[in-house]
């Protein structure tokens, strides 16, 4: 049902609709991935003794398809919705908003066929070699260009804050990644660093700390800052307040990087400056915390009766609670205890799957009806299903993370007052762990079948429509002067 | 200027520019257009919209 009038813009929804069904798929892929390696710590048996499917080779995949494919299809997908529906306009280019979809998703192949053959730049979230480093740079250009392309025909007078939070995240993570992937190609597969020693290491935590604050929190708020009013029918609680925790949130973020390398070579003073730096981040984190979750305030009866929403709102509790958790851990005595243990494990996914996953899944759920003509999901009984799943799930998991990690660390730091010798040795503390692995094995289990139940929830309601066709008259407001 | 008073510089400056921040997000005179931003994702359809009759569902829960 195309428009012809000069007057209509028809919204470019086919590169959204396509992003949210590649969103669920790679959930679920990554996910799976996830149960499958916290199966193998506990059986290690079940790497099959086939070099592709070890452990090592599968944590990187694992990584990488939820952040890179779960998380930036999600991100990629509402900011294209967002973006064209607050700025009233479509989008920059189709062709290029294309190329982003298709462009991002041979990355994405290329991570799933080179990361189990063991291609690797051993950067922790950038494992990515450098040809795929280049496509990816030339992708996020792309993206670029739509996005602040299609900010720049906005037919509102102000940029709504969401766009404000997802254009940080997008210009941010360029700069990241093209920095932290300098390298020198010895041959087409194989590169090293082109920094060296604890300069290496700093720009690598430099980029890996501002994936994690740009990519998987800035982002998000972007898409929090939509979604929960937009669900809950009512304005954000302070407009005021988020434009002032953004400004916070952005300026602190990019210092936090050296809280990863505490006790390490990297200089004293800049260990203290990461640590600083992480404590006051927890402030701008709860400012949005806070303006999400009072964004419901006086309508919290909404909570008894919408799943979605609950999704959204208890997304939020995991985010104030793993960025109160976050600044903790990142003080230089307490991150003593807990590096290198579970505990960090457990952080992670309370910001993964309690923040980052249910915020993306509310988002979906309303999302998805929109996009093929339905006025909600087939079936919003299995939504309340699936955050049940979903909660019981990273419940057990930080649950189970926070008590082995405290207890590896202090088994590892344990020495007899004797002869100050060890108590442990590492292989104890391994043996030890055993039970809590197997309780997060159950849980990313339960996170499984939860997101299972959401594509076959997507499945149906697909099918039971067809694509949304929406444009916005943008006819002058004199109504002889517009054609018949 | 050396480096650690060109950095002591910074520092301050990066303060007065968040008090600043601050100031005019919560400025009285601002607090309107601020409101109107809020509100402005539930007028999407003001450039009136043309939707399938099947895809008007931004109202569905004002009872």
């Amino acid at each position: 049902m195309s428009q012809t009038s000069p007057y209509k813009v028809e919204y470019n929804l086919k590169v959204v609709r396509q992003f949210a069904v590649m969103t669920v798929i790679w959930g679920i892929i990554g996910m799976t991935v996830g149960v499958l390696i916290a199966a193998q710590l506990i059986w290690p048996v079940l790497n099959f003794e086939t070099s592709w499917l070890t452990y090592s080779r599968l944590r990187p995949l694992h990584t990488n398809a939820v952040i890179f494919a779960f998380s930036t299809s999600a991100l990629m997908g509402t900011s294209f919705y967002i973006v064209q529906k607050t700025c009233r306009t479509a989008l920059f280019s189709n062709r290029l908003a294309s190329f982003v979809f298709w462009g991002w998703q041979a990355v994405i192949v290329l991570a799933v066929i080179t990361l189990p053959l063991g291609l690797t730049s051993s950067k922790e979230y950038a494992e990515l070699e450098w040809p795929i480093d280049i496509l990816i740079a030339l992708v996020w250009v792309a993206y670029i260009i739509v996005f602040f392309g299609t900010l720049v025909r906005r037919r509102t007078p102000h940029i709504y804050v969401a766009n404000w939070f997802y254009g940080s995240f997008i210009v941010t993570v360029a700069v990241l990644h093209i920095v932290n992937s300098m390298v020198i190609p010895v041959s087409f597969t194989k590169s090293y660093s082109l920094y060296s020693g604890s300069i290496d290491a700093m720009v690598q935590w430099w980029y890996g700390h501002n994936a994690v604050g740009f990519l998987l929190t800035a982002g998000f708020l972007g898409m929090m800052y939509y979604f929960v009013p937009k669900q809950a029918e009512r304005p954000v609680y302070s407009y005021r307040l988020s434009v002032v925790h953004f400004w916070a949130l952005i300026s602190l973020y990019i210092w936090a990087g050296p809280h990863h390398l505490h006790y390490t070579a990297l200089p004293d003073w800049a260990q203290s400056l990461g640590m600083v730096m992480s404590v006051i981040l927890f402030v701008p984190s709860w400012g949005g915390m806070i303006n999400g979750i009072m964004t419901l305030s006086g309508a919290w009866h909404k909570l008894k009766t919408d799943p979605i929403l609950r999704f959204l709102i208890v997304s939020l509790s995991f985010y104030g609670m793993s960025t109160f958790e976050g600044p903790m851990m990142a003080i230089k005595s307490v991150n003593a205890l807990s590096h290198y243990t579970d505990w960090t494990v457990g952080h992670v996914h309370s910001g993964a799957l309690g923040w980052v996953a249910m915020i993306t899944i509310g988002s979906l759920y309303y999302m998805i009806p929109r996009l093929w003509s339905q006025t909600e999901m087939f079936s919003v009984r299995w939504i309340n299903t699936h955050f049940w799943l979903h909660t019981i799930g990273v419940v057990l998991y930080i649950v189970s993370m926070w008590i082995s990690g405290v207890m590896q660390g202090l088994m590892w730091r344990a020495v007899n007052s004797a002869d100050g010798t060890l108590t442990y040795s590492f292989i104890e503390g391994v043996e030890a762990s055993y039970p809590f692995w197997f309780i997060r094995f159950a849980g990313g289990l339960f996170i499984v079948a939860g997101m299972l139940l959401m594509a076959y929830n997507v499945w149906l309601t697909i099918r039971a429509g067809e694509p949304t066709v929406e444009s916005i008259d943008v006819a002058p407001a004199n109504p002889t002067t517009k054609p018949a | 200027m050396d480096y650690i008073t060109w950095r002591s510089f910074y520092t301050v400056l990066v303060f007065v520019l968040f008090i600043g921040v601050v100031w005019w997000a919560f400025s009285k005179g601002r607090k309107r257009r601020f409101d109107d931003a809020a509100k402005s994702i539930f007028d999407e359809n003001e450039l009136t919209s043309t939707t399938k009759e099947s895809t008007k569902q931004e109202s569905k829960n004002n009872e």
